[in-house]
Protein backbone atom coordinates (compact mmCIF):
# COMPACT_ATOMS: atom_id res chain seq x y z
CA UNK A 1 0.00 0.00 0.00
CA UNK A 2 2.73 2.40 0.94
CA UNK A 3 4.51 1.43 -2.28
CA UNK A 4 1.61 2.66 -4.42
CA UNK A 5 1.48 5.91 -2.47
CA UNK A 6 5.23 6.42 -2.87
CA UNK A 7 4.95 5.69 -6.58
CA UNK A 8 2.12 8.16 -7.00
CA UNK A 9 3.88 10.86 -4.96
CA UNK A 10 7.24 10.45 -6.68
CA UNK A 11 6.96 8.51 -9.95
CA UNK A 12 9.98 6.39 -10.85
CA UNK A 13 11.55 6.50 -7.40
CA UNK A 14 10.82 2.85 -6.52
CA UNK A 15 13.25 0.55 -8.30
CA UNK A 16 12.22 -2.69 -6.64
CA UNK A 17 10.11 -3.89 -3.75
CA UNK A 18 9.05 -7.03 -1.99
CA UNK A 19 7.12 -8.00 1.09
CA UNK A 20 7.82 -10.81 3.53
CA UNK A 21 5.25 -11.65 6.22
CA UNK A 22 3.97 -8.09 6.21
CA UNK A 23 7.40 -6.45 6.32
CA UNK A 24 7.84 -4.23 3.32
CA UNK A 25 11.17 -3.58 1.62
CA UNK A 26 11.61 -0.85 -0.98
CA UNK A 27 14.68 -0.22 -3.10
CA UNK A 28 14.83 3.41 -4.21
CA UNK A 29 17.12 5.75 -6.12
CA UNK A 30 19.69 7.80 -4.22
CA UNK A 31 18.96 11.13 -5.90
CA UNK A 32 15.63 12.06 -4.28
CA UNK A 33 16.24 10.52 -0.88
CA UNK A 34 15.68 13.68 1.14
CA UNK A 35 12.43 14.43 -0.65
CA UNK A 36 11.39 10.80 -0.16
CA UNK A 37 12.09 11.15 3.55
CA UNK A 38 9.65 14.06 3.65
CA UNK A 39 6.99 12.01 1.83
CA UNK A 40 7.45 9.10 4.25
CA UNK A 41 7.21 11.46 7.21
CA UNK A 42 3.93 12.77 5.80
CA UNK A 43 2.68 9.20 5.43
CA UNK A 44 3.24 8.60 9.15
CA UNK A 45 6.63 6.91 9.07
CA UNK A 46 7.95 9.42 11.57
CA UNK A 47 10.53 7.38 13.40
CA UNK A 48 13.83 6.37 11.78
CA UNK A 49 14.92 3.40 13.87
CA UNK A 50 18.23 2.56 12.28
CA UNK A 51 20.57 3.27 9.44
CA UNK A 52 22.96 0.52 8.49
CA UNK A 53 24.71 -0.83 5.42
CA UNK A 54 25.61 -4.09 3.70
CA UNK A 55 28.80 -4.71 1.75
CA UNK A 56 28.10 -6.95 -1.27
CA UNK A 57 31.77 -7.13 -2.11
CA UNK A 58 31.57 -8.47 -5.68
CA UNK A 59 28.38 -6.69 -6.71
CA UNK A 60 28.17 -3.41 -8.57
CA UNK A 61 27.06 -1.11 -6.95
CA UNK A 62 28.89 -2.49 -3.97
CA UNK A 63 26.92 -1.21 -0.96
CA UNK A 64 23.34 -1.23 0.23
CA UNK A 65 22.47 1.51 2.72
CA UNK A 66 19.46 0.31 4.69
CA UNK A 67 16.96 2.50 6.57
CA UNK A 68 14.35 1.15 8.96
CA UNK A 69 11.25 3.26 9.52
CA UNK A 70 8.38 2.83 11.96
CA UNK A 71 4.91 4.24 11.43
CA UNK A 72 3.95 5.50 14.88
CA UNK A 73 0.21 5.46 14.11
CA UNK A 74 -0.30 2.13 12.32
CA UNK A 75 2.81 0.38 13.75
CA UNK A 76 3.82 -0.57 10.20
CA UNK A 77 7.47 -0.97 9.45
CA UNK A 78 9.28 -0.10 6.25
CA UNK A 79 12.74 -1.03 5.10
CA UNK A 80 14.27 1.34 2.60
CA UNK A 81 17.38 0.47 0.62
CA UNK A 82 19.59 2.53 -1.64
CA UNK A 83 22.46 1.09 -3.63
CA UNK A 84 25.75 3.00 -3.79
CA UNK A 85 29.16 2.44 -5.34
CA UNK A 86 32.39 2.67 -3.40
CA UNK A 87 33.11 6.35 -2.67
CA UNK A 88 29.68 7.51 -3.81
CA UNK A 89 27.87 9.78 -1.37
CA UNK A 90 24.36 9.41 0.00
CA UNK A 91 22.17 12.41 0.94
CA UNK A 92 21.85 12.72 4.71
CA UNK A 93 18.41 12.38 6.33
CA UNK A 94 19.42 14.37 9.42
CA UNK A 95 17.30 17.36 8.33
CA UNK A 96 14.03 15.48 8.74
CA UNK A 97 15.08 12.66 11.10
CA UNK A 98 17.55 13.81 13.80
CA UNK A 99 18.08 10.17 14.83
CA UNK A 100 19.95 9.67 11.57
CA UNK A 101 22.85 11.73 12.96
CA UNK A 102 24.73 9.08 14.91
CA UNK A 103 23.53 6.19 12.73
CA UNK A 104 24.96 7.80 9.63
CA UNK A 105 28.20 8.54 11.45
CA UNK A 106 28.37 4.86 12.40
CA UNK A 107 27.88 3.79 8.77
CA UNK A 108 30.53 6.30 7.70
CA UNK A 109 32.87 4.98 10.38
CA UNK A 110 32.49 1.27 9.67
CA UNK A 111 31.81 1.24 5.91
CA UNK A 112 33.34 4.49 4.69
CA UNK A 113 30.16 5.69 2.96
CA UNK A 114 30.00 9.52 3.04
CA UNK A 115 26.72 11.37 3.69
CA UNK A 116 26.26 14.77 2.07
CA UNK A 117 24.60 17.41 4.22
CA UNK A 118 25.47 15.74 7.51
CA UNK A 119 26.24 18.36 10.20
CA UNK A 120 29.18 16.52 11.79
CA UNK A 121 30.43 13.63 9.70
CA UNK A 122 33.17 12.17 11.90
CA UNK A 123 33.90 8.65 13.07
CA UNK A 124 31.46 7.62 15.81
CA UNK A 125 33.11 4.57 17.40
CA UNK A 126 36.69 4.30 16.25
CA UNK A 127 39.33 6.94 16.74
CA UNK A 128 40.01 9.60 14.14
CA UNK A 129 43.13 8.18 12.51
CA UNK A 130 41.99 4.54 12.48
CA UNK A 131 43.15 2.96 9.22
CA UNK A 132 40.33 1.63 7.04
CA UNK A 133 36.68 0.74 7.58
CA UNK A 134 36.32 -2.54 9.47
CA UNK A 135 32.90 -3.77 8.29
CA UNK A 136 34.03 -3.85 4.66
CA UNK A 137 34.52 -7.39 3.45
CA UNK A 138 38.11 -6.74 2.35
CA UNK A 139 39.15 -5.53 5.81
CA UNK A 140 41.25 -8.16 7.63
CA UNK A 141 39.32 -9.39 10.67
CA UNK A 142 42.15 -8.69 13.10
CA UNK A 143 42.88 -5.28 11.58
CA UNK A 144 46.28 -6.28 10.23
CA UNK A 145 47.62 -7.10 13.68
CA UNK A 146 51.34 -7.71 13.29
CA UNK A 147 51.76 -9.35 16.68
CA UNK A 148 50.88 -12.94 15.90
CA UNK A 149 51.01 -13.01 12.16
CA UNK A 150 53.71 -12.85 9.56
CA UNK A 151 51.73 -11.20 6.78
CA UNK A 152 48.70 -8.97 6.89
CA UNK A 153 47.16 -9.74 3.50
CA UNK A 154 44.61 -12.29 4.62
CA UNK A 155 42.05 -12.66 7.33
CA UNK A 156 43.12 -14.86 10.21
CA UNK A 157 39.76 -15.93 11.57
CA UNK A 158 39.97 -19.38 13.06
CA UNK A 159 43.71 -19.81 12.77
CA UNK A 160 45.18 -20.83 16.10
CA UNK A 161 48.05 -18.79 17.45
CA UNK A 162 49.82 -18.53 20.76
CA UNK A 163 51.48 -15.48 22.21
CA UNK A 164 53.72 -17.44 24.55
CA UNK A 165 54.51 -20.79 22.93
CA UNK B 1 72.86 -10.68 73.35
CA UNK B 2 70.33 -7.91 73.51
CA UNK B 3 67.80 -10.22 71.90
CA UNK B 4 67.95 -12.71 74.73
CA UNK B 5 67.52 -9.94 77.30
CA UNK B 6 64.55 -8.42 75.51
CA UNK B 7 62.97 -11.84 75.01
CA UNK B 8 59.93 -11.64 72.66
CA UNK B 9 59.74 -7.86 72.55
CA UNK B 10 62.20 -7.58 69.64
CA UNK B 11 62.49 -9.66 66.49
CA UNK B 12 65.31 -9.36 63.96
CA UNK B 13 64.56 -9.76 60.29
CA UNK B 14 65.43 -8.40 56.84
CA UNK B 15 63.94 -5.11 55.69
CA UNK B 16 62.42 -6.45 52.46
CA UNK B 17 60.93 -9.42 54.31
CA UNK B 18 59.04 -7.25 56.76
CA UNK B 19 58.01 -4.73 54.09
CA UNK B 20 56.83 -7.47 51.75
CA UNK B 21 54.88 -9.02 54.61
CA UNK B 22 53.13 -5.68 55.11
CA UNK B 23 52.53 -5.15 51.42
CA UNK B 24 51.04 -8.54 50.72
CA UNK B 25 48.59 -8.26 53.60
CA UNK B 26 47.35 -4.77 52.79
CA UNK B 27 46.57 -4.71 49.10
CA UNK B 28 44.42 -1.83 47.88
CA UNK B 29 42.64 -3.07 44.76
CA UNK B 30 41.38 -0.90 41.92
CA UNK B 31 38.74 -2.81 39.92
CA UNK B 32 38.91 -1.98 36.21
CA UNK B 33 35.71 -3.82 35.31
CA UNK B 34 34.63 -3.88 31.68
CA UNK B 35 32.73 -7.16 31.31
CA UNK B 36 31.22 -10.18 33.05
CA UNK B 37 34.39 -10.84 35.08
CA UNK B 38 33.45 -7.73 37.06
CA UNK B 39 30.21 -9.46 38.11
CA UNK B 40 32.24 -12.37 39.49
CA UNK B 41 34.44 -9.81 41.19
CA UNK B 42 31.40 -8.34 42.98
CA UNK B 43 30.65 -11.80 44.28
CA UNK B 44 34.27 -12.19 45.35
CA UNK B 45 34.15 -8.95 47.37
CA UNK B 46 30.75 -9.70 48.94
CA UNK B 47 30.11 -11.64 52.11
CA UNK B 48 29.97 -15.17 50.64
CA UNK B 49 33.56 -15.25 49.36
CA UNK B 50 34.75 -12.21 51.30
CA UNK B 51 38.01 -11.08 49.81
CA UNK B 52 38.57 -8.87 52.89
CA UNK B 53 39.92 -11.96 54.64
CA UNK B 54 43.11 -11.51 52.63
CA UNK B 55 43.72 -7.96 53.76
CA UNK B 56 42.35 -6.33 50.64
CA UNK B 57 39.37 -4.80 52.35
CA UNK B 58 39.39 -1.30 50.89
CA UNK B 59 38.49 -0.91 47.22
CA UNK B 60 39.69 2.36 45.76
CA UNK B 61 38.27 3.81 42.58
CA UNK B 62 41.14 6.21 42.10
CA UNK B 63 44.44 4.84 40.78
CA UNK B 64 46.32 7.28 43.02
CA UNK B 65 45.09 5.45 46.12
CA UNK B 66 45.53 1.86 45.02
CA UNK B 67 48.37 -0.57 44.38
CA UNK B 68 46.62 -3.61 42.87
CA UNK B 69 45.03 -3.24 39.43
CA UNK B 70 42.40 -5.89 38.70
CA UNK B 71 41.63 -5.88 34.99
CA UNK B 72 38.23 -7.55 34.75
CA UNK B 73 37.10 -8.00 31.18
CA UNK B 74 37.66 -7.21 27.53
CA UNK B 75 40.02 -4.33 26.79
CA UNK B 76 39.51 -2.73 23.39
CA UNK B 77 42.26 -1.06 21.43
CA UNK B 78 40.50 2.22 22.09
CA UNK B 79 40.79 1.62 25.83
CA UNK B 80 44.45 0.61 25.67
CA UNK B 81 45.89 4.12 26.24
CA UNK B 82 43.40 4.64 29.09
CA UNK B 83 44.56 1.47 30.82
CA UNK B 84 48.18 2.48 30.36
CA UNK B 85 47.48 5.86 31.91
CA UNK B 86 45.66 4.33 34.87
CA UNK B 87 48.58 1.96 35.47
CA UNK B 88 51.04 4.85 35.24
CA UNK B 89 49.06 6.83 37.83
CA UNK B 90 48.95 4.07 40.44
CA UNK B 91 50.92 4.24 43.66
CA UNK B 92 54.13 2.21 43.71
CA UNK B 93 54.81 -0.61 44.29
CA UNK B 94 51.99 -1.77 42.03
CA UNK B 95 50.77 -5.12 40.82
CA UNK B 96 48.36 -6.25 38.12
CA UNK B 97 46.07 -9.26 38.01
CA UNK B 98 44.63 -10.03 34.58
CA UNK B 99 41.27 -11.68 35.25
CA UNK B 100 39.65 -13.87 32.61
CA UNK B 101 40.38 -14.94 29.06
CA UNK B 102 39.68 -11.57 27.44
CA UNK B 103 42.09 -9.55 29.53
CA UNK B 104 44.76 -12.24 29.32
CA UNK B 105 44.62 -13.01 25.60
CA UNK B 106 41.67 -11.27 23.92
CA UNK B 107 39.57 -14.38 24.48
CA UNK B 108 37.03 -15.11 21.79
CA UNK B 109 37.32 -11.57 20.45
CA UNK B 110 39.98 -12.05 17.82
CA UNK B 111 39.10 -8.83 16.01
CA UNK B 112 40.43 -5.44 15.00
CA UNK B 113 38.71 -3.84 17.99
CA UNK B 114 40.10 -5.95 20.83
CA UNK B 115 43.49 -5.82 22.46
CA UNK B 116 44.90 -9.36 22.32
CA UNK B 117 46.02 -9.48 25.93
CA UNK B 118 46.79 -6.59 28.29
CA UNK B 119 50.35 -7.86 28.81
CA UNK B 120 51.16 -6.20 25.49
CA UNK B 121 50.74 -2.76 27.04
CA UNK B 122 51.24 -3.11 30.82
CA UNK B 123 53.17 -5.60 32.99
CA UNK B 124 51.00 -8.39 34.42
CA UNK B 125 51.86 -10.35 37.56
CA UNK B 126 49.17 -13.02 37.68
CA UNK B 127 46.84 -14.35 34.97
CA UNK B 128 43.55 -15.84 36.08
CA UNK B 129 41.98 -18.18 33.50
CA UNK B 130 38.25 -18.66 32.98
CA UNK B 131 35.37 -17.15 31.05
CA UNK B 132 34.47 -15.73 33.49
CA UNK B 133 36.52 -17.25 36.34
CA UNK B 134 34.64 -18.22 39.47
CA UNK B 135 35.27 -16.11 42.60
CA UNK B 136 37.42 -18.93 44.06
CA UNK B 137 39.64 -18.73 41.01
CA UNK B 138 40.16 -14.98 41.37
CA UNK B 139 40.92 -15.48 45.07
CA UNK B 140 43.46 -18.15 44.15
CA UNK B 141 45.03 -15.67 41.73
CA UNK B 142 45.23 -13.08 44.50
CA UNK B 143 46.81 -15.64 46.83
CA UNK B 144 49.38 -16.47 44.14
CA UNK B 145 50.13 -12.76 43.93
CA UNK B 146 50.61 -12.66 47.70
CA UNK B 147 53.12 -15.50 47.43
CA UNK B 148 54.89 -13.58 44.70
CA UNK B 149 55.02 -10.35 46.71
CA UNK B 150 56.42 -12.22 49.70
CA UNK B 151 59.41 -13.48 47.71
CA UNK B 152 59.98 -10.34 45.68
CA UNK B 153 63.27 -8.42 45.73
CA UNK B 154 63.05 -4.62 45.61
CA UNK B 155 65.52 -4.35 42.75
CA UNK B 156 63.50 -6.68 40.50
CA UNK B 157 60.36 -4.70 41.16
CA UNK B 158 62.16 -1.44 40.41
CA UNK B 159 63.49 -2.70 37.07
CA UNK B 160 60.05 -4.03 36.26
CA UNK B 161 58.51 -0.59 36.77
CA UNK B 162 61.29 1.27 35.00
CA UNK B 163 60.74 -0.77 31.84
CA UNK B 164 57.15 0.40 31.84
CA UNK B 165 58.03 4.07 32.49
CA UNK B 166 60.48 4.02 29.58
CA UNK B 167 57.73 2.82 27.25
CA UNK B 168 55.49 5.52 28.73
CA UNK B 169 58.11 8.13 27.78
CA UNK B 170 58.32 6.72 24.24
CA UNK B 171 54.53 7.05 23.98
CA UNK B 172 54.68 10.66 25.20
CA UNK B 173 57.36 11.44 22.60
CA UNK B 174 55.11 10.15 19.83
CA UNK B 175 52.17 12.16 21.14
CA UNK B 176 54.37 15.27 21.23
CA UNK B 177 54.92 14.73 17.49
CA UNK B 178 51.17 15.01 16.92
CA UNK B 179 49.99 11.38 17.05
CA UNK B 180 46.85 10.71 19.03
CA UNK B 181 47.22 8.50 22.08
CA UNK B 182 45.38 5.67 20.28
CA UNK B 183 47.63 5.93 17.27
CA UNK B 184 50.79 6.17 19.40
CA UNK B 185 49.95 2.93 21.21
CA UNK B 186 48.89 1.23 17.97
CA UNK B 187 52.11 2.26 16.21
CA UNK B 188 54.16 0.96 19.11
CA UNK B 189 52.23 -2.33 19.04
CA UNK B 190 52.72 -2.76 15.30
CA UNK B 191 56.43 -1.94 15.49
CA UNK B 192 56.93 -4.34 18.39
CA UNK B 193 55.08 -7.02 16.43
CA UNK B 194 57.23 -6.51 13.37
CA UNK B 195 60.35 -6.67 15.54
CA UNK B 196 59.15 -10.04 16.86
CA UNK B 197 58.55 -8.78 20.39
CA UNK B 198 55.41 -9.52 22.33
CA UNK B 199 55.03 -6.31 24.27
CA UNK B 200 55.69 -2.60 24.09
CA UNK B 201 56.95 -1.99 27.65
Amino acid sequence: MIIERLESAMPGVVLDHHSFRGDCTVVVTTANLVQLGDVLFGEGFQQLLDVTAVDWYERDPRFDVVYHFLNLVSQERLRLKVQVRDGEAVPSLTGRFPSADWSEREVFDLFGIPFTGHPNLERLLLWKDFPGHPLRKDFPLDGGDAFCNGDTDTSYAGRACTLNP
Amino acid sequence: MAETLLNDAVMTTRLDAVLNWGRKNSLWPLPFGTACCAIEFMSMMASKYDFSRFGAEALRFSPRQSDLLLVLGTITNKQAPVLRQIYAQMAEPKWVISVGACASSGGVYRTYATLQGIDRIIPVDVYVPGCPPRPETIILGAMKLQEKIEKESFRDRKEHLEAFYQSWDRQQERQALGRSEFQAVRDMLLEAGEAGEQRIW
